[in-house]
């Protein structure tokens, strides 16, 4: 990808290094969601390379990279006011003609002249960059309403790259400033009936033959930052048959704010009892659910959200970690003699 | 936590409900509790036996647990357990395993259980297939017994051919073979199913461990027939609405008609009317041979004893044929759905060697199913019904003769005391003189019918004596579905709710409706569209009231059960295993969850 600009359209998995994780998810999904029965918002990914062409425009300017190479990570200090320096250059010196026009006009083909607004996330293109250890580069922004806040909220999401958190972790991990890059998402928002989160196998028993879905009124934040404790069920993955139905109190939900960004906001009494899903709503996240993982080929960690008009988004696929990591251990051994097997229940206990 | 260890009431604690003394004395003294029996673990059959036990009906315990003991202890072999004990106190027939503990002895049994059983599995096919020969010639034999009668004068014929027996012999004979069938009957009905269950078990034990989430249900689904004989009569119930509407005729059924009326009209009508009385004798010979119980009780009539419940059904069968609605079993797709599941499961297994251990289970599953769904149509029903209905030939002779008043009275005496009136008879017929029974009986009849309505009144606890620590014994677990978790929740049951009744899922969904509590049989047509059954035991036969019922609840019942594939059979939520909700439900509540409650 050497353009500063690429669609979701134009990218899978295989653009890791360029998109970031989310962005090349997005990019699967976006060609897996018509077919899955769900659509992904449209969107782009500032790629690293416009990321590249910013930063080479820092540098000569003034140094960035040996900056942060001579730091000392044990000092605290130092990091903090390097951090506040540079991040402050990320934010406000001019952006390459070429890089910002990119995103002003990929901005008005998504939006057009109808302002619609959206989500301006940080896309990391290192595996353990998603991992929350790697402090501040999980940004998102919510609810942007105009081109030239996009622009600025992609400044902040590159400028997570200088928190001090940041830098003393690769300094501290041998992770070569040379290498780091930073792609990142401008996707539609969905102005949410309700969102959460499903997971194609069961957390608490890793059975692969269960989903288990959460979710809330309104914006899926609420439920990914754990504000609301969400409504869960758990769903047959196979006969779709639904053997728990958790129906939380609910006592707020996100909304989008006026002037931008969101907020919270009280439930009246007779949502917050009332379940957020549909048994159909249910049934219909199961197939997709089960078409993402048959897709990837393995159990996968799903953020979802529900339109005002009833259609299903998804907004991220990720390969569930925990349990697959513990896989292999076979429930039984194939018998010479199949007869064998039915001493488990008449052997006595085992 | 130190909490004491909870158990049940002592069986020596338990008082025999005052006035029915002399009614519970009269159970053979082999079924009462005695000395011992407080070291142990009992529980109320309620799954079998929901309702007090006439004195003749005890008859089914001892023969089946005459013969299911034989077949667990010394023909099968089974290492951990042997038979089944029963004691019977206040009408309620209490039951307890006897566990093999002993490591020695396990061992020595497993080497023949293996060599015995695995002979069963391994000729499964061949055996099943004489077995139905020998039940259908068992059948045979119990229709070709003479209905008890006593000539005023031996036929002429007996003289002419040199008989040199008379007729009253003919009653001690007739009785004899019919109670010896019963026995044979039960027998043949455990040759086959501990060893069904189990295969059936081993691959369900699998799928749990493999998806410790999976609901029975879908693990039913997968190993479910669907061609077993006892879905034949609900089948042909829609075949006969469908003739009725093909035939013009069915603007005669309509909820709360009279049988006899719609029966008498069709005849008059002749042409299409006859056609459709001759569909209907087609269909009850013999697939009407099925009784609205269990089996266990003579008062579980036939339906082609007592027509009215699968009348009840054709109505709602008829209004579906004329809304186009297809109510057929669409056979094939079933099985291909079947397929299906048995496929999907398989994907997510992770390792070939799971996948592999998987077909095997799976491929004996299927091949001892057929059995185990099977049989109930042979024993349970078919044979049952002729039994019962012997019984009742002799119940109306003795009426006659003035033991008691009515045919039904007969059901108040035990299988020992009708053989001695019996006898009692034969003596008067032979001797002229009039018999002893008249002036015997009746006044014992009204006293254990008395017995039976103030047990009837009484509830016992679902347990008795000391919680053992774990339930293997794998005949308990298959045939009642109940375990250590399942004893915990009954212990537990006065801390919980009282409004709120806990089990085990059979099949999944939530629904709201008025809660029908249905004691007996006999209240079946309180049933009303939409309701949420609430009973101890369901069975096949009911079958047909699960297109009116929205969900289905039950005291006891394993997830083999007839409730629980019933309501699989017709998508309607089912609970088991509630412990004891039928005495405390009122009839008034809503709203019913399977799965997860």
């Amino acid at each position: 990808m050497t353009t500063a600009i690429a669609w979701f359209s134009e990218v899978g998995i295989a653009d890791r290094p360029t998109v970031g994780g989310k962005g090349g998810s997005l990019g699967e999904l976006t060609s897996l969601g018509e077919s899955a029965g769900a659509e992904v918002p449209p969107g782009f990914v500032v790629t690293t390379h416009a990321f590249e062409l910013f930063l080479a425009a820092l540098e000569e300017r003034a140094p960035v990279r040996a900056r942060v190479e001579a730091l000392d990570p044990s000092d605290l200090a130092a990091a903090n006011t390097l951090s506040a320096e540079l991040r402050a250059r990320v934010i406000e010196e001019a952006m390459p003609r070429e890089v910002e026009q990119a995103i002003l006009d990929a901005h008005a083909r998504l939006c057009g002249d109808a302002a619609i607004p959206v989500a301006v996330r940080s896309s990391a293109t290192t595996e353990d960059a998603e991992d929350a250890s790697f402090a501040g580069l999980q940004d998102t922004f919510l609810w942007v309403l105009d081109a030239a806040s996009t622009v600025a909220r992609v400044r902040e999401c590159w400028g997570s790259l200088y928190s001090a958190e940041s830098m003393t972790y690769r300094l501290k991990h041998g992770l070569p400033e040379e290498g780091v890059a930073m792609a990142v998402v401008v996707q539609q928002m969905v102005d949410a009936r309700c969102a959460g989160v499903m997971f194609t196998r069961s957390p608490t028993t890793g059975d692969k033959s269960v989903i288990t879905i959460e979710g809330a009124w309104g914006l899926g934040s609420a439920v990914v930052s754990g504000e609301v404790t969400p409504d869960r069920w758990v769903l047959g993955k196979i006969t779709g048959e639904i053997s728990v139905r958790d129906i939380s109190d609910k006592h707020a939900r996100q909304i989008p704010a006026e002037g931008g960004g969101i907020v919270e906001v009280d439930l009246p009494a007779e949502m917050r009892q009332a379940p957020c899903l549909t048994d159909e709503d249910l049934q219909k996240l199961r197939d997709i659910g089960r078409k993402i993982e048959r897709h990837y080929g393995r159990p996968q960690d799903i953020e979802w959200a529900v339109g005002q008009d009833g259609r299903i988004f998804l907004l991220q696929s990720r390969p569930e970690t925990v349990w697959s990591a513990r896989d292999a251990a076979p429930v039984a051994k194939p018998e010479a003699d199949p007869l064998k097997h039915v001493m488990s229940i008449f052997g006595g206990r085992r | 936590m130190a909490e004491k260890q909870k158990g049940f009431p002592l069986p020596s604690s338990l008082k025999v409900v005052p006035g029915t003394e002399a009614a519970q004395a009269a159970y053979p003294y082999y079924m009462q509790f005695h000395d011992g029996d407080d070291d142990r673990f009992w529980f109320y059959n309620s799954m079998h036996f929901p309702e007090p036990m006439h004195h003749f009906d005890m008859v089914t315990a001892e023969a089946a647990y005459c013969a299911l003991g034989s077949f667990n202890t010394r023909v099968h072999v089974l290492p951990t357990t042997k038979g089944i004990d029963h004691r019977i106190i206040n009408g309620r027939v209490f039951i307890g395993g006897v566990p093999v503990t002993d490591p020695a002895e396990i061992e020595a049994r497993m080497a023949e259980f293996q060599q015995r059983a695995f002979y069963y599995y391994e000729h499964w096919e061949d055996l099943y297939a004489q077995w139905k020969d020998k039940m259908k010639a068992l059948i045979a034999e119990a229709q070709a017994l003479p209905k008890p009668e006593l000539p005023e004068l031996e036929p002429i014929e007996t003289t002419h051919t040199g008989k040199g027996v008379a007729s009253n012999h003919a009653l001690i004979d007739t009785y004899r073979k019919q109670l010896e069938g019963y026995f044979r009957m039960w027998h043949h009905h455990f040759e086959f199913l501990l060893l069904g269950y189990g295969a059936y078990l081993t691959f369900f034990d699998f799928c749990k461990r493999a998806f410790p989430e999976i609901s029975d249900q879908a693990i039913s689904r997968m190993v479910a027939g669907m061609e077993a004989e006892i879905f034949r009569p609900d089948e042909e119930l829609k075949r006969l609405a469908r003739r009725a509407v093909e035939l013009g005729v069915d603007d005669r059924f309509h909820e709360g008609m009279v049988i006899e009326d719609v029966l008498a009209s069709l005849d008059q009508l002749g042409g299409k009317g006859r056609e459709w009385l001759d569909e209907l004798e087609q269909s009850r010979n013999p697939w009407f041979n099925v009784n609205v119980g269990d089996g266990f009780y003579h008062y579980h009539r036939s339906w082609n004893d007592d027509l009215s419940m699968p009348f009840a059904a054709l109505p709602g069968y008829i209004e579906k044929i004329r809304a186009g609605t297809n109510i057929e079993r669409p056979t094939e797709k079933l099985v291909e759905e079947r397929e299906q599941l048995v496929a999907d499961y398989r994907e997510l297994l992770d390792t070939e060697e799971d996948k592999a251990t998987y077909d095997q289970l799976i491929t004996l599953a299927h091949r001892v199913f057929p059995y185990v769904e099977g049989h109930k149509f042979y024993c349970e029903h078919w044979y049952t019904n002729l039994f019962f209905n012997k019984i009742r030939e002799f119940g109306a002779l003795l009426a006659e003769h003035g033991f008691w008043e009515k045919e039904e009275d007969v059901f108040h005496l035990t299988h020992y005391e009708l053989e001695s009136a019996i006898v009692d008879l034969m003596l008067s017929w032979s001797s002229g003189s009039p018999p002893i029974g008249p002036g015997h009986w009746p006044a014992i009849v009204a006293e254990r019918k008395a017995a039976i309505t103030a047990w009837a009144e009484h509830t016992v606890p679902p347990a008795l004596g000391m919680v053992p620590d774990v339930i293997d014994d794998p005949a308990i677990v298959m045939l009642w579905g109940i375990t250590r978790e399942s004893l915990d929740a009954w212990l537990s049951d006065g801390e919980s709710n009282e409004n709120e009744l806990k089990g085990f899922a059979a099949c999944t969904g939530v629904v709201e409706g008025t809660a029908r509590v249905i004691k007996s049989v006999k209240e079946i047509d309180r049933i009303e569209e939409g309701d949420i059954l609430v009973c101890q035991v369901t069975n096949p036969t009911w079958s047909p009231l699960f297109q009116k019922i929205s969900a289905a609840v039950s005291d006891i019942g394993g997830l083999l059960r007839h409730q629980a594939s019933a309501a699989r059979r017709y998508g309607r939520p089912a609970g088991v295993g509630a412990g004891a909700p039928t005495p405390k439900g009122r009839g008034t509540a809503r709203e019913a969850r399977g799965g997860g409650v």
